[in-house]
C-alpha cells in the first residue's frame, strides 16, 4: 500500500519548550518526521515555540511557525494554512493534549483536518486510565488493582481496595506531573489533593503499589496493515517506583526468560490493537513481580517518546521517521532499513551489545527540595553508552554523566558507614543509589541484602561485583603486565583515571602502561541485525572487548580529510539543546562544503547523535580518554584537520587543553585565546589594553583574600567559582555575613580552584552580544536586551533582539567593543560577550569565545545560519569572501527569548531569579513589535497574561521608585491593585486606587489567602535579602502551584504590562518564520 | 599416555626413514623435533608404521604453554586455522571434541530453547548476544531430552543466574548434558566472518589438563564432512513411536494437558521441537510421534486426520532418501499434511522440488516473513541452512511465504494434495508468537476433510 495521495499538506505540532520529562528527543524525531514527509513530497507545516531546535530550521518544513503553543494558536495557523492532515505524535504530551483540545472544540472538524498517526479516540483511550485499564482487562491484561477518583473522599474510599503503600497518579499531566507514592495516610492526602490540582480533567488514579518490582519498556511500531514489531525492549535497573525517566535503564532486557519476554511482547502488541493505534511508533510500560513473574501493564504512550528516542539510538532502527511514513499510509515492509540498506523495515532489531541509560540529575540547583525519586520525573537530561557488556556500558555511562565520575567510583559511605546505614541508604530512592549499592558491596553487604533494600535486580548487583572484583585485583595487584589481561580489566569499563586511582599513579602513567601493550578500543558498529548483515552505516561505539585474542575494529576510517565535532554530552541546565543545535549545524554546513564529519556525542535525545546527521557517529562518552583514543583511530587514515571544541557547550571545551596535548588540532579559536577569556588576569589585562570597563572585581583563593577584596570594593558582590556554566553556585552577596557563610558552605575553595568575586551593579541593564569572527573581520550576529536587570542569570533572563531601549549610539559602542575584543583575542568562530550598562556606561561582564546559549535564537530571530557559518570560519572560510552578510540592516520584526522553568516539579523551591540558572528550556516570540513579541513568548512559556481582574504588588525598597509608572498602566487599564503595606503606601501617594493586604507574617488573611482563594490574576513580587526573600516564598510558591502569572523583578512585571495592554488591543496573529526572511535562508 | 618426539623418530627408524615414510624432507623433520611434535597430517602414517596410538602421537608437550594466552582454558580451532582462545565453561572436552559446523543465532532470549532444539545436531552455536546464561536453566525451557547442538560459544562469562524459574547455573546444566562452551570470543568478528565466507567447521577443545594441540584440533575439524549430504535426523529422531498430549505453557498454570481432542496428528519426528508438539495438542490435537523412518504402514496405522512433517537437523535431501516416499504415501491418500522447516524441506522434495544449502543460514527470532496470501508480514524465529528451490517445483506447488531478509522461499502449498508448510518456525520458543494461527490453519484444513 503505497502513500496516501488525498492529502497534500500536513500540519507537525512540536513540543515547545525543554521542560522536565520533554527535552530534545522530540526535536530529534520531530526533526524526522519532517524531513520523512517533506521527502514524500507533502507540504510540511510545523509549530513549535522552542527556537533551540532543528525542527524549526526554515529548509525543514515548508511554513514554520514559531509560534505559542496553545489552542487557539494553532487554531489561527490551521485557518491559515489549511493542512489536510495533522500528525500529532511527534511533540510529545504538548503535541498529544493540543491536537487533543483542537479536536474537542470542533477546530480539526471546522478546518476539515485528519488527524493521522493517532485519532482521538485513541488518545483518550491511552490517556484516559480508567478507559485504558477497562480496555487492558477486556484482553486479559492485568493492570495493578486501581481507583479512579475525583475528589479527596472518592479518594479516601479508594484505599480500602489498594491498600498502603498507594501510587497517585493524575490523568494528563506531563511526566507523572503531581503524583507520588503515599506511605501513609497524611501523605496520601496531600498528594492527592496534589494531584487532583494538577490534572486538567480534575481526575487522578489511585492504585495498588508494586513499588519494588521489575520495570520493563516495549517500544512497538504498527502499521496500518496490522504489521506489528518489537523495536526494542528496555529493562529499567531502578524498580517500580521510580519514574523511568529517572532510572537507569538498559537495552535490552537482560533478565527475562523468552517466555516471559514473549508474554511482553504479545500482550504489547495486543495493547496497541485493543487502543487502536493503527500507526506509528508506542510505548508500552509493564511491572514484574520478581518473585513469581506477575505481569501488569503499567501505561502506553501512542506516539514517540524518550524512550522511542532511546530505543532509536539504542538500536539504529529510526522509529520516529518510520512512524511519520506509516502515517501517510506506508506499510513496514515497503520501507527500508536505512542502517544496513538491503533489508526491510518490517523485522526487529536484535542487538549484540548492551546500553545504558543514565539520567542525570540537577537537585544541587534547588535546595529546599529532597534528592528522593518518586513517580514524578526530576531528571534533567541523560547519557547513553553502549558496550559489549553491562559492565563496560555502565562505567561509561558514568563517566559521560560529567558529574565527575571516572566510572563506578567510590562514593562516601551513607552514615556512619555500618551495613544498617548502608542498609537505610539503599532503602531510600535517591539519585545516587547505584553508586551506594557498589560501595555497600565494597563495605562487604551481601548481594541479597543488598537486593532486599534497593530491589535492584540480583543479575546487575552481580556485575556491580565482577568490577568490583576486579578493582579489588588492581589495588593489591597493580596493572596487568599482559596485553589480554589489560584488554580484559579495561573491557569492564575501566577508565585510566580510574585505573589511576586505583594505583596511585597518574592518568598518563597508565594511558603510556596499556599503549606500551598495544590496548587500545576497537569500534564496532551499530548494525541493527547483530552483523547477520553487514552494515553501509558507520554508526559506533567503542569496546574492549575482552577476551583472549585480538579483537577486530570495524571503524575503517576513510581517506578522507576530516573534521571532528565534539557535542555537549547529557542536558543539564545551563547545557542543553542550544548547544546541540550548534553541532548539528556544524555537521550540515562542514558537510556541504565539502569535508567528512564525525560526530561524537553520549546523548541519545539529540538530533546529532542521529545515524545520518553526519557522515560518521561515535556514540562515546566526552572525556579526554575516549575522545583521544578514537581520533588516532581516524588518523590511521585520511587526515584529520582538527576537532571543533567551541559548539557542544563547557564539556568539549574543558578538553582542549587535553587534546592540545596530544597534538590533536583544535579548529578555530585557539586554546590560549580561550584561556585569556577564560583566566581573569589575563583577561583584565586585554580588557585594560582595550580601554574597556569591567565590575571591580578580584579572584580569591582563600576567605581572608574573598574578604579583603570585598573591603576593596564593597558590598553587594557577584560571587561563582572559576570554570562554570549556568551560574553553578553563584549568588549575589550583599554583607560580611552572607560572604562567609558562601565561602564556607558554597563552594570548595583551593589554589586549582578560586572565586571570582565581582562588584554587583545595581539596576543595570544587561545585554548579550554574539558575533562571527575570522580573525579578520567581525559580524555581530544580535544584540540581545535582557529584560530583567544584570545579576539574574542570563540564562533565566528574558531579552530581545533588537533591543527595546537601548540608543543607536550605544548599540554602536556595544559592537565596536565586541569586534575589539573578538580581533585582540584572535576569534576564530563564534564569540559571545555580556555587557552590563549603567547609567550610560559599558561594563564588560564575561567574554565566551565559543558558541552561546543564544546562537540558536539569534538565527531564528535574523535568519541568518550563525552556528553554520561559525563552523565555515573555523575550517577557514573567510567572511568577507565567503558570506554576504550585513549586521547593519534593521529588521522590521522582534524577537523574545523567555525562559521556561521546572519549579513546579520541585516542592518547596523558590522561583525567585538570580544569579544562578534555574530554566531548563526557552521559547521565542516572534511579533512586530516588542510589547506582542514579549506576549507570545509569555504565551510560548505557558503563562496566560490576564487582560483583567487584581494584581497583587509587593516589591522591595530598591524597586519603590519604579510604582507609581507601574500603577497608573495597571490603573489605565481597568487592573485593582492589592498591595502589601510599604507598596501600597508609596502607590497610594502617586494618587491611584489601592486596597491593602496583609503580609503572610502579618496575620490572616494575607495576601496568600487572596492568591489561594483566586482573587488575584497577577503577582509582582521582588525581594532581595535573604529575609525578605524567606518571607515572601509563600507568595511565589502559592502563585505557582495555582498557576496565576507571577513576576520576580521589577524589569519583568513592566514587559508583562506592556504586553498586557498590546493584547487588550487586539488578538495576536501568526506569520510563518519563512515570511519574515524571505529568500534569506 | 604420550611419547616423546625423539622416541617416536627412532621408532620410525631415525630421521632419514621418518622422512622417507612421510614424504618431507629430513629438514622438515628436525622441525618435528625442535616443535616437540609429530603435524597432525602425517599421524595416520606414523601410527600405522609404529603400532603408536593417536593419544600417543600428541607430544608430551603438545603446545608450548607460552603460546596459550594466559588464561585461556579453551579454544575454538576452524577447519582454515583460525583459533579463537577463550574459557571453556560447560563440559570439558577429550580426545574426540566435539566438531561441527559453526552457526550462529541472533536471538537476545531463549538460549535454553535453542540449546535444546534438535535441529541444530552437527552444529556449535555461536549466540550473538554477549550475556547468555543470566536467567539461568529450568525444567520447562526446554524443546528435548537431550541437547543435540555439538557446543557453544559466547562472547562473556556465564554469570550468576537471576529468575525467579531458574533451577540451575547454565553451566552445570551443559556440563551434566556433556556440552562443551567457550567464553571470551569476539563473537561478533566470528559472526561476520560466518556472513562473509560460510558457515565453517570447527572444533571447540576444553581439556582439562590445560593441554591443547591445535594442529590436532585442526585436522578434526578438516576431517569433518560437512551438513551437505549428512542425515542427521536419524541421529535425533524417537527411537519409537509415543503419544503426546502437553499443551502449550502459561503464566502461573505452567504447561497444560490436551484432555479432549478432536483430531488425531501422526507427526514424523526428524528431530521435533516439543513446542510444536506442545502447538498441535493446544489446538485440538491428539499426537502421535513416530519415528523419521516410519514406513506409510507405520503411520496409516493411527488412522490420522492429518500427518506433520516436523523440523530437523541436516541436509534434508539426505534424510529424504528415506523420508520422500512415506510423504509421498501419505500424499497420495490426501491426508492432510503440515510441514515446519526440514519438514517444509522434505514436503517439497516430496512433492517433486528440490532443495540446496544457503549461502547464509537464518538463524534468529526477528526474521520478517511476509505472507503472500495476505500481505501480512509475521515476526518469525528461525534456523536453516538449506531452503527450497522454488524453480523446481510443480505448478501446482505454490509459494505462499517469502523472506523480506533475502527472498527466499518461506511456506509453500499444494492444495490438491491437502498439504501446506513452512520454513520458519512457528512454534517459536524462542522467538514470536506471531505465526501460531498457522497451527489451527491446519486443524481447519483436518476439519474439511473430515
Amino acid at each position: 500500500m503505497p502513500k496516501r495521495t488525498d492529502i497534500k499538506s500536513i500540519m507537525i505540532i512540536g513540543a515547545g519548550p525543554i521542560v522536565i520529562g520533554q527535552a530534545c528527543e522530540f526535536d530529534y524525531s520531530g526533526a524526522q518526521a519532517c524531513k520523512a514527509l517533506k521527502a514524500e513530497g507533502y507540504r510540511v507545516i510545523l509549530v513549535n515555540s522552542n527556537p533551540a531546535t532543528i525542527m524549526t530550521d526554515p529548509g525543514l518544513a515548508d511554513a514554520t511557525y514559531v509560534e505559542p503553543i496553545t489552542p487557539e494558536i494553532v487554531e489561527k495557523i490551521i485557518a491559515k494554512e489549511k493542512p489536510d492532515a495533522l500528525l500529532p505524535t511527534m511533540g510529545g504530551q504538548t503535541a498529544l493534549n493540543t491536537a487533543m483540545k483542537l479536536d474537542s472544540s470542533g477546530a480539526l472538524k471546522r478546518h476539515g483536518v485528519e488527524l493521522i498517526g493517532a485519532k482521538a479516540d485513541v488518545i483518550d483511550r491511552a490517556e484516559d486510565r480508567l478507559k485504558f485499564r477497562d480496555l487492558m482487562a477486556e484482553i486479559g491484561i492485568e493492570s495493578p488493582r486501581s481507583v479512579i477518583a475525583h475528589t479527596l473522599d472518592e479518594a479516601r474510599a479508594a484505599l480500602a481496595t489498594t491498600g498502603l503503600p498507594a501510587v497517585i497518579r493524575p490523568s494528563f499531566t506531563l511526566g507523572g506531573t503531581g503524583g507520588g507514592i503515599a506511605y501513609n495516610k497524611q501523605e496520601f492526602e496531600q498528594i492527592v489533593a496534589g494531584g487532583l490540582e494538577a490534572s486538567p480533567t480534575t481526575e487522578v488514579l489511585i492504585e495498588e503499589s508494586i513499588v519494588g518490582w521489575k520495570e520493563f519498556e516495549m517500544e512497538v511500531v504498527r502499521d496500518k496493515a496490522d504489521n506489528c514489531i518489537i523495536v526494542c525492549s528496555i529493562e529499567n535497573v531502578d524498580p517500580m517506583g521510580i519514574h523511568t525517566g529517572d532510572s537507569v535503564t538498559v537495552a535490552p532486557a537482560l533478565t527475562l526468560t523468552d517466555k516471559e519476554y514473549q508474554r511482553m511482547r504479545d500482550a504489547s502488541i495486543a495493547c496497541l490493537r485493543k487502543i487502536g493505534v493503527d500507526t506509528g511508533g508506542s510505548n508500552v510500560q509493564f511491572g514484574l513481580n520478581p518473585a513469581d513473574g506477575r505481569m501488569v501493564v503499567i501505561e502506553m504512550n501512542p506516539r514517540v517518546s524518550r524512550s522511542s528516542a532511546l530505543a532509536s539510538k539504542a538500536t539504529g532502527f529510526p522509529i520516529a521517521k518510520i512512524a511519520a511514513k506509516l502515517a501517510v499510509g506506508y506499510t513496514l515492509d515497503e520501507l527500508d532499513n536505512d542502517i544496513t540498506k538491503v533489508t526491510p523495515a518490517s523485522f526487529e532489531p536484535t542487538i549484540d551489545y548492551v546500553v545504558v541509560k543514565i539520567p542525570r540529575f540537577t537537585f544541587e540547583k534547588f535546595p529546599g527540595t529532597p534528592a528522593l525519586l518518586t513517580t514524578s520525573m526530576k531528571s534533567v537530561g541523560e547519557a547513553m553508552a553502549i558496550g559489549r557488556s553491562f559492565a563496560e556500558a555502565l562505567q561509561k555511562g558514568l563517566r559521560s554523566m560529567e558529574t565527575g565520575l571516572a566510572g563506578l567510583d567510590p562514593v562516601d559511605a551513607p552514615g556512619d558507614g555500618g551495613h544498617d546505614a548502608f542498609r537505610a541508604a539503599l532503602s531510600t530512592p535517591r539519585p545516587d543509589r547505584l553508586l551506594i549499592a557498589a560501595q555497600a558491596i565494597r563495605a562487604g553487604l551481601s548481594i541479597a541484602d543488598i537486593h532486599d533494600c534497593c530491589k535492584f535486580d540480583p543479575w546487575f548487583l552481580r556485575e556491580l561485583e565482577r568490577i568490583i572484583d576486579a578493582e579489588k585485583s588492581v589495588a593489591a595487584n597493580g596493572l596487568p603486565k599482559e596485553a589480554g589481561a589489560f584488554r580484559r580489566l579495561k573491557a569492564l569499563g575501566f577508565s585510566d583515571k580510574q585505573l589511576a586511582a586505583l594505583t596511585g599513579k597518574k592518568e598518563a602513567d597508565i594511558a603510556t602502561a596499556r599503549l606500551a601493550l598495544g590496548v587500545t578500543p576497537v569500534y564496532k558498529r551499530i548494525d541493527t541485525c547483530a552483523a547477520e548483515f553487514s552494515s553501509a552505516t558507520p554508526y559506533m561505539y567503542s569496546t574492549y572487548e575482552g577476551g583472549y585474542g585480538t579483537p577486530a575494529c570495524e571503524s575503517d576510517p576513510t581517506n578522507r580529510e576530516k573534521i571532528i565535532i565534539l557535542g555537549g554530552g547529557p542536558n543539564r541546565i545551563g547545557q542543553g539543546i542550544e548547544f546541540d543545535y550548534c553541532c548539528v549545524h556544524a555537521a550540515y554546513a562542514l558537510k556541504d562544503a565539502g569535508f567528512e564529519t564525525i560526530m561524537v556525542n553520549c546523548n541519545p535525545e539529540t538530533v546529532s547523535t542521529d545515524y545520518d546527521t553526519s557522515d560518521r557517529l561515535y556514540f562515546e562518552p566526552l572525556t579526554a580518554e575516549d575522545v583521544i583514543a578514537l581520533v588516532r583511530r581516524e588518523q590511521q587514515n585520511g587526515k584529520v584537520l582538527g576537532c571543533i571544541v567551541q559548539y557542544g557547550g563547557q564539556t568539549p571545551l574543558k578538553l582542549s587543553l587535553a587534546l592540545t596535548a596530544a597534538g590533536i588540532p583544535i579548529l578555530g579559536t585557539s586554546a590560549d585565546a580561550i584561556d585569556v577569556a577564560e583566566d581573569r588576569e589575563r583577561f583584565q589585562q586585554l580588557l585594560q589594553r582595550l580601554g574597556l570597563l569591567q565590575p571591580e572585581n578580584g579572584i580569591a583563593r582563600s576567605a581572608k583574600e574573598a574578604e579583603d577584596i570585598t573591603d576593596r570594593i564593597g558590598f553587594p558582590v557577584v560571587i561563582r567559582p572559576s570554570y562554570v556554566l549556568g551560574g553553578r553556585a553563584m549568588e549575589i552577596v550583599y554583607d560580611r555575613t552572607g560572604l562567609h557563610r558562601y565561602m564556607r558552605e558554597a563552594v570548595i575553595v583551593s589554589g586549582d580552584n578560586p572565586v571570582l568575586i565581582d562588584r554587583y551593579l545595581n539596576d543595570a541593564i544587561e545585554v548579550d552580544v554574539d558575533c562571527i569572527c575570522d580573525g579578520e573581520t567581525v559580524y555581530v550576529a544580535g544584540v540581545m536586551e535582557h529584560i530583567e536587570e544584570a545579576g539574574i542569570h542570563s540564562g533565566d533572563s528574558a531579552c530581545s533582539l533588537p533591543p527595546y531601549s537601548l540608543s543607536p549610539s550605544m548599540i554602536t559602542e556595544l559592537k565596536a567593543e565586541t569586534e575589539a575584543m573578538a580581533k585582540a583575542l584572535g576569534v576564530v568562530g563564534l564569540m559571545n560577550v555580556q555587557y552590563a550598562i549603567k547609567d550610560g556606561t559599558i561594563y564588560v561582564l564575561e567574554v565566551n569565545p565559543r558558541a552561546s546559549r543564544t546562537v540558536p535564537f539569534v538565527a531564528k530571530a535574523t535568519g541568518v545560519p550563525v552556528a553554520k557559518i561559525g563552523a565555515r570560519v573555523m575550517a577557514g572560510a573567510k567572511l568577507a569572501t565567503d558570506f554576504k552578510l550585513d549586521d547593519e540592516s534593521i529588521a522590521p520584526h522582534v524577537a523574545v527569548k523567555e525562559a521556561v522553568f521546572p519549579f513546579a516539579r520541585f516542592p518547596n523551591v523558590d522561583t525567585i531569579l538570580g544569579p544562578e540558572m534555574k530554566s531548563t528550556g526557552e521559547v521565542m516570540g516572534l511579533d512586530t513589535s516588542f510589547e506582542r513579541a514579549f506576549a507570545k513568548s509569555q504565551l510560548g512559556a505557558g503563562v496566560v497574561l490576564p487582560e483583567s481582574g487584581c494584581v497583587f504588588v509587593s516589591v522591595k525598597e530598591a524597586d519603590k521608585k519604579g510604582l507609581p509608572l507601574l500603577a497608573r498602566r495597571l490603573t489605565e487599564m481597568g487592573f485593582s491593585i492589592l498591595a502589601t503595606k510599604g507598596t501600597a503606601a508609596r502607590i497610594r501617594d502617586a494618587g491611584f486606587p489601592v486596597k491593602t493586604v496583609n503580609k503572610v507574617l502579618e496575620g490572616r488573611p494575607h495576601c496568600v489567602d487572596a492568591i489561594r482563594s483566586g482573587e488575584i490574576q497577577l503577582v509582582i513580587n521582588t525581594a532581595s535579602t535573604p529575609q525578605s526573600v524567606a518571607d515572601s516564598f509563600e507568595i511565589r510558591r502559592s502563585a505557582l502551584t495555582h498557576q496565576v502569572p507571577h513576576y520576580t523583578t521589577i524589569a519583568g512585571a513592566r514587559a508583562a504590562v506592556h504586553a498586557i495592554a498590546a493584547l487588550k488591543t487586539g488578538t495576536l496573529e501568526v506569520a510563518p518564520l519563512q515570511s519574515y526572511f524571505r529568500g534569506s535562508f | 599416555m604420550s611419547i616423546a618426539i625423539e622416541a617416536i623418530v627412532d621408532r620410525l627408524g631415525g630421521p632419514e626413514a621418518a622422512a622417507r615414510l612421510t614424504g618431507v624432507s629430513t629438514e622438515a623433520v628436525r622441525k618435528w623435533r625442535q616443535a616437540g611434535a609429530v603435524p597432525s597430517r602425517h599421524w595416520a602414517a606414523v601410527a600405522a608404521a609404529t603400532g603408536l596410538t593417536m593419544d600417543e602421537l600428541r607430544g608430551d608437550t603438545p603446545m608450548p604453554n607460552s603460546d596459550i594466552p594466559p588464561g585461556a582454558t579453551a579454544a575454538l580451532v576452524l577447519a582454515d586455522g583460525a583459533v579463537f582462545w577463550g574459557r571453556g565453561f560447560g563440559a570439558h572436552t577429550g580426545a574426540t571434541p566435539p566438531v561441527g559446523e559453526i552457526c550462529f543465532n541472533t536471538g537476545m532470549t531463549g538460549y535454553q530453547e535453542t540449546l535444546t532444539d534438535p535441529s541444530y545436531a552437527g552444529q556449535i552455536i555461536t549466540f550473538t548476544f554477549p550475556h547468555i546464561g543470566n536467567v539461568g536453566t529450568n525444567l520447562e525451557d526446554i524443546e528435548a531430552a537431550s541437547i543435540a547442538a555439538r557446543g557453544v560459544v559466547v562472547k562473556q562469562d556465564v554469570g550468576e543466574p537471576s529468575n525467579y524459574r531458574s533451577t540451575q547455573h547454565l553451566d552445570a546444566w551443559l556440563r551434566a548434558r556433556g556440552i562443551a562452551g567457550i567464553s571470551g570470543v569476539d563473537t561478533r568478528a566470528l559472526t561476520a566472518r560466518i556472513r562473509d565466507g560460510g558457515p565453517p567447521t570447527g572444533v571447540i577443545v576444553y581439556p582439562a589438563d590445560g593441554r591443547f594441540d591445535l594442529a590436532v584440533s585442526r585436522a578434526q575439524a578438516e576431517a569433518w564432512p560437512g551438513l551437505e549430504g549428512m542425515d542427521l535426523a536419524k541421529e535425533v529422531t524417537c527411537a519409537q513411536s509415543y503419544s503426546w498430549d502437553e499443551t502449550t505453557w502459561a503464566w502461573s498454570t505452567g504447561f497444560g494437558k490436551q484432555t479432549d481432542p478432536k483430531r488425531h496428528v501422526v507427526a514424523m519426528d526428524f528431530g521435533a521441537k516439543w513446542n510444536i508438539l506442545r502447538c498441535l495438542a493446544a489446538a485440538g490435537c491428539r499426537v502421535t510421534v513416530v519415528p523419521a523412518n516410519a514406513s506409510p504402514d507405520d503411520i496409516f496405522r493411527h488412522k490420522p486426520d492429518g500427518v506433520f512433517l516436523s523440523n530437523g537437523p541436516g541436509d534434508p535431501a539426505a534424510t529424504g532418501e528415506y523420508a520422500v516416499a512415506t510423504i509421498q504415501a501419505v500424499l497420495a491418500k490426501g491426508i492432510p499434511v503440515f510441514g515446519i522447516c526440514l519438514g517444509h524441506q522434505l514436503l517439497a522434495l516430496a512433492l517433486g522440488g528440490r532443495t540446496f544449502k544457503l549461502e547464509r543460514g537464518h538463524r534468529g527470532a526477528n526474521q520478517p516473513v511476509k505472507d503472500l496470501t495476505t500481505g501480512k508480514v509475521e515476526i518469525t524465529s528461525q534456523n536453516h541452512g538449506f531452503a527450497v528451490d522454488l524453480s523446481t517445483l510443480p505448478a501446482s506447488v505454490t509459494p505462499t511465504h517469502v523472506s523480506l531478509f533475502d527472498g527466499s522461499n518461506e511456506g509453500l502449498a499444494c492444495p490438491e494434495r491437502n498439504a501446506f508448510s513452512v520454513q520458519y518456525h512457528p512454534e517459536a520458543s524462542p522467538g514470536p508468537s506471531d505465526s501460531h494461527y498457522l497451527f489451527h490453519r491446519f486443524v481447519e484444513m483436518m476439519d474439511r476433510r473430515a
